[in-house]
């Protein structure tokens, strides 16, 4: 079984900002587009991340074949139990999970 | 109207770009150079203690080239968001490199600074007058919070760039700004498309990153009444309809959305089309006006005071037991630091992290398998001074603590003498909220000056 990872060009997660963190599927075509938005569900995100239905929004970008979830981040960024700063290592998660 | 072109010559002050595309930008002639000089992105250490993360040399190095094509522009030059954090102190400080340059340079300018740090007692009376306001997530706001609070800044918008530009200064020194402001203030004032003169500056506000050579750092984008045109000025850079429209989803929560003081733009209907393999023309962006005009507030505040302590482990009975062996060492760490110094819990914190296994993660690590070493982070923060104390009484344990008592003493290894690292003070950031001003200069002063 593939993983996200193996199945789209590219995910990556970022700070939007020290209070959230935003993680970006490049999907790569329209076909893959299509079937991570139909497959890829809210409630394996919101596992996966251990946050709540309401702290998720969700934006699937026709144009450029990208799925978007932001929330909020549970540690302030750079707090004392912060463990990455960036935030850039969480997309990981995505990428490893069973497609 | 004439269109106007911003030159930007990277993402930020001090990350460095192509001296050949900046040449190339010059020739393109530009009516101004705006360029970046903070962010929090790097986390509160740069608000809370009013200082830059890049050393005054690369900063002072890139300057003078930008004060060399100023000069052959003939153009303002702006900076905003002053060494990374935008205190007045960091203003004064980029003031300073400046003279020291333009002395070097033999050069002959007018500055304006813009100030954008916050005195606590004029947000405390906004605070108590509910003119600020919490965004999604906001740490609770009171007036110790405030009087605790080490720098405060509210971030300018593109009028308060508008007044520095209408000083006629040659070079503007902008406090905290929105990445965006320093750009779309020029176009704004000269008639461009509102929706389209912020969405111009959000593709360019980290330089060539809008390219397929994002290192490149120079761009150029030119505004009209229309939209905007962006194009790379490094020779081996393009700009493509997906490069740009993508860069929309960098650090942005909301993909089509972005606030700014006086309103938010939207960019749900925008239009990217390349005119030739390097150019991409963008149409379609909205803004909206506010009925309030608000501006962003930042402010950070002393977390404590943290000592670090890293042990290594490859005795592979503890590799395989280390969150046991850390959890045992925890409980009988607190009783001894409560008992030897007499702390209570409440006065630190003490963290352990194991590096190998989930320092990165954390709880949400999924793929925990047992590694051949494993590296020990010991995190001690404490609210007064005494976190290298506990540092101290917790390093021989660190060094020999047995899983049970039927077992000789080990010794694991460390990498370091001394073998604590003090990291000072740490900060944290208490400020996610919005202030209401009834005119945009109204938390901002401008200084200018001739050298």
């Amino acid at each position: 079984m593939l993983t996200l990872g193996e199945k789209v060009r590219k995910i990556r997660s970022k700070n939007a900002g020290p209070f959230w963190i935003t993680i970006d599927i490049f999907c790569g075509n329209k076909k893959i587009y299509k079937e991570v938005c139909k497959k890829l569900k809210n409630s394996e995100i919101i596992n996966l991340l251990m946050i709540s239905e309401q702290q998720l929004k969700r934006f699937e970008i026709d144009d450029l074949n990208v799925i978007k979830f932001s929330f909020p981040r549970k540690i302030i960024q750079g707090d004392i139990f912060d463990r990455d700063m960036h935030g850039a290592q969480l997309a990981v998660l995505l990428s490893e999970m069973k497609f | 109207m004439i269109p106007i072109k911003v030159l930007v010559p990277s993402g930020v002050l001090g990350l460095g770009f192509d001296l050949e595309a900046l040449n190339n930008g010059l020739k393109n002639n530009p009516d101004i150079i705006s360029i970046d000089g903070g962010s929090t992105d790097s986390g509160p250490y740069s608000l809370g203690s009013g200082t830059s993360k890049y050393s005054r040399a690369a900063i002072k190095a890139e300057w003078k080239s930008l004060m060399i094509a100023r000069e052959k522009a003939n153009v303002p030059l702006v900076i905003g968001s002053c060494g990374t954090c935008g205190t007045n102190g960091m203003v004064d400080w980029m003031e300073n490199i400046t003279i020291e340059l333009a002395e070097e340079l033999n050069q002959n300018i007018k500055i304006a600074k813009l100030y954008c740090q916050q005195e606590k007692n004029f947000i405390k009376k906004n605070f108590q007058l509910s003119k600020i306001y919490p965004l999604n997530p906001a740490p609770m706001l009171n007036d110790q919070l405030i009087e605790e609070m080490t720098n405060i800044v509210a971030l300018a918008g593109a009028e308060q760039i508008q007044e520095c530009i209408n000083t006629r200064a040659e070079i503007i020194l902008a406090g905290r700004t929105t990445d965006t402001a320093i750009i779309s203030a020029l176009p704004l004032m000269k008639g461009a498309d509102p929706g389209s003169s912020w969405h111009g500056a959000k593709v360019v506000e980290c330089g060539a990153l809008c390219s397929t050579n994002p290192t490149s750092g120079v761009v150029m984008v030119e505004f009209d009444k229309t939209g905007f045109t962006v194009e790379p000025m490094s020779k081996n850079a393009f700009c493509t309809s997906e490069t740009v429209a993508a860069h929309m989803l960098y650090e942005n929560a909301d993909p089509y959305i972005l606030h700014e003081p006086g309103g938010y733009m939207d960019v749900t209907y925008s239009n990217y089309y390349n005119i030739d393999k390097k150019k991409v023309r963008v149409e379609g962006a909205k803004w909206h006006l506010s009925k309030q005009y608000c501006v962003k507030l930042e402010g950070a505040k002393i977390a404590g005071y943290q000592t670090s302590l890293l042990v290594l482990l490859r005795d592979k009975k503890y590799v395989e037991n280390v969150k046991k062996w850390t959890d045992k060492l925890l409980k009988f760490l607190k009783k001894e630091i409560n008992e030897r110094m007499d702390i209570d819990t409440s006065e630190y914190s003490l963290e352990f992290r194991h590096i190998g296994l989930n320092s990165i993660l954390g709880e949400l690590e999924k793929n925990i398998r047992s590694p051949l070493e494993v590296g020990v982070l010991c995190l001690i923060t404490s609210k007064n001074q005494l976190s290298t104390e506990i540092a101290k009484l917790i390093n021989p344990f660190l060094l020999h603590f047995p899983l049970s008592s039927y077992e000789e003493l080990p010794t694991f290894a460390f990498p370091f003498s001394p073998v604590h690292s003090d990291r000072g003070c740490v900060y944290e950031f208490v400020l996610n909220h919005i202030l209401e001003l009834d005119n945009p200069m109204d938390a901002f002063q401008i200084e200018t000056s001739e050298v």
